[in-house]
């Protein structure tokens, strides 16, 4: 090789480490998320190195930092000796937000998302906000084609049978309204809590009865790990083997995890309730 | 009006309440056909249910559990309460006055918060309500009768109000731990009567059924009692045996019940407070009519909780207190003024 031409790389490395390094310095090299669902996605957009803690809910995924912050009883001084140039919360009980503005702290604030556009708009805001602006989009492109192409498999045929989604065993569900009604839509299914939601809070606790008469179709348990419900517990509960989902195993069950948040694992959420129309058309 | 008069409408009460809460919920069945599902259970009639697989299973495996369930709960929180007064001598006093709720929910947050997940938690809650609750209340006997000195029952209660914090201090610093869990326990924590069929009834019944029967046996001494703790020995009623076997029957009963629906309020305090004011104060009709009237209060609020936002559901402690206090409210006035004429 001419001297010539090693003089040219060698300019050509260094011009390269300044420019990478320029964009490293305007990134946030310390980020602190007390959000289960954007731990998740800063560590799917090639942010996860830049997280240095997260709330004690955030269990996913496996390289994400083991600290015990709390989300929902947070202390500005506990998050300030961890020394962040980003706070990402989901939530902000007791002026939070405020107080960490005060000492300086930028902060972002993305809300429980309510519909697609939002979980797209929250991961893309994200990578812009980490330097990862690019992954961002490469994910959010990826979730669209996933999720379109299960929902075109499983096909119009789903259209008109009826859902109950199941958060907890004292029956509270889920309304068309929430984040998690939107993914029934997609398959063109009926909420069965929609008639019961008078409050308007979008999570009602319906009647045992109401549930054994409406007979749902598909039965989607979001409470497998907190409270270890299974098809077979399901099947158990007194009136409930009237149900034409249990009589059919039409029985979805969602890691709770996946089913509280709304970040990159939707995809699986969604494969989950694919699998179930899939299983409930072979029987 | 007199004693018998009074139990023959408390009865009639409560049998009304009982086909009141079979007949009204969220899935309509019809009282013809109810009555018939009713009929094909019994033997040599030869009658069959009208009812879809459906509605019978509603009305069978989940309605009239629940209803049971309502009555039994209701009764001995009611029984419990009046006891509780009696042996107290304290209009305040309910049946979590010695610290059974604070420790039931101690107990419960514990089984939620700690057990292996995984575990179906319905079956575990009421064991450990159960436990946590006889603790508490053993507890607060245990440094209730090392105080030397003072009106024995006064000293009961303060160690109860003891307990109580203590115990509720240690939940919430459990709860604030695990955040995660919090909603669960407070479901629990407002009272609801859970449908889990006929495995509650059976093993709430033996329970409600002996506490009663003890509290029951001891009515006419709680008349003695009422006339203060010397007057009541100098007439030969051993005060210290007789307050510490209805309150162990009170607070075993409210135990379990409490392991099972949660806290439901208010009732232990109203329903024989409306019945003092009504029909008088004697334990020998006021024991009874608790376990009747509670019964059949439980009954009716819990069909409100199933039908006022139906097919959603109201937690049956919220129920309690806002049609129970404006109902007590109405019974001050009128006793007042019945007192008055």
């Amino acid at each position: 090789m001419s001297r010539l031409g090693l003089g040219l790389l060698v300019a050509l490395v260094l011009a390269l480490a300044a420019a990478s390094g320029s964009t490293a310095a305007a990134a946030p090299k310390r980020i602190v998320s007390l959000s289960a669902t954007a731990t998740e996605t800063l560590f799917a957009i090639g942010a996860g190195k830049q997280v240095v803690a997260v709330d004690a809910q955030s269990d996913y995924p496996k390289q994400a930092p083991r600290t015990r912050l709390s989300y929902t009883n947070p202390n500005v001084e506990a998050i300030a000796a961890y020394k962040p140039d980003l706070v990402i919360v989901e939530y902000d009980p007791n002026g939070i937000v405020a107080s960490l503005r005060r000492v300086g702290i930028h902060v972002l604030a993305q809300k429980a998302a309510r519909t697609f556009a939002d979980v797209y708009g929250q991961i893309r805001q994200l990578g812009a906000a980490t330097g990862h602006a690019a992954q961002a989009g490469a994910l959010v492109t990826r979730m669209k084609t996933r999720i379109a192409a299960l929902v075109a498999k499983a096909g119009p045929r789903a259209n008109g049978l009826s859902v109950y989604h199941e958060l907890e065993p004292d029956l509270y569900s889920a309304t068309s309204t929430t984040f998690i009604g939107q993914i029934y839509k997609l398959f063109g299914l009926r909420n069965i809590a929609d008639a019961a939601d008078t409050g308007g809070t979008g999570y009602p606790k319906l009647s045992p009865e109401y549930i054994v008469s409406q007979s749902p179709d598909v039965i989607v348990l979001g409470d497998v790990r907190c409270c270890g419900q299974t098809a077979k517990t399901v099947a158990a509960r007194p009136g409930w083997g009237q149900i034409s989902a249990v009589k059919t195993g039409t029985i979805v069950r969602v890691d709770d995890s996946i089913a509280s948040r709304w970040g990159p694992r939707i995809v699986d959420f969604v494969r989950a309730v694919a699998a179930g129309l899939a299983h409930l058309r072979g029987t | 009006m007199s004693a018998r008069l009074w139990l023959v409408g408390a009865v009639a009460l409560l049998a009304a309440s009982l086909v009141t809460g079979a007949l009204v919920g969220p899935a309509h069945i019809g009282l013809g056909p109810a009555l018939q599902s009713v009929a094909a259970k019994l033997p040599f009639l030869h009658v069959h249910s009208p009812l879809s697989g459906p509605d019978e299973s509603i009305l069978w495996d989940i309605r009239m559990p629940r209803v049971v369930l309502g009555a039994l709960v209701g009764a001995m929180l009611a029984v419990a309460g009046a006891s509780y007064q009696g042996v107290f001598r304290n209009p305040l006093a309910d049946p979590y006055l010695l610290g059974v709720a604070a420790g039931a929910g101690l107990g419960a947050t514990i089984a939620v918060v700690y057990l292996p997940s995984g575990l179906d938690y319905q079956s575990v809650l009421p064991p450990a309500a159960f436990a946590g609750g006889a603790v508490a209340v053993a507890a607060a006997y245990a440094i209730g009768r090392t105080a030397a000195g003072g009106s024995a029952g006064a000293t009961l209660v303060l160690a109860g109000v003891t307990v109580a914090s203590f115990f509720t201090a240690i939940q919430t610093f459990v709860q604030q731990q695990h955040s995660d869990t919090l909603q669960e326990v407070y479901s629990w924590i407002l009272g609801r009567l859970p449908s889990s069929g006929w495995r509650d009834v059976l093993i709430l019944l033996p329970y409600v059924a002996v506490a009663s029967i003890g509290i029951l046996l001891h009515r006419r001494l709680l008349d003695v009692l009422s006339v203060g703790d010397e007057e009541a020995a100098s007439l030969g009623v051993h005060v210290g045996r007789v307050r510490l076997v209805v309150v162990v029957c009170a607070t075993i009963g409210t135990a379990a019940a409490v392991a099972v629906s949660g806290l439901i309020g208010f009732v232990g305090i109203i329903v024989p407070h409306a019945i003092r004011l009504v029909a008088g104060p004697s334990y020998r009709l006021l024991l009874p009519l608790s376990i009747l009237v509670g019964a059949s209060f439980l009954v009716l609020t819990d069909v409100i909780a199933r039908t006022a936002l139906s097919p959603a559901e109201l937690p049956i402690g919220v129920v309690t207190a806002f049609f129970g206090a404006p109902f007590f409210a109405i019974v001050l006035r009128t006793s007042r003024r019945m007192a008055s004429t």
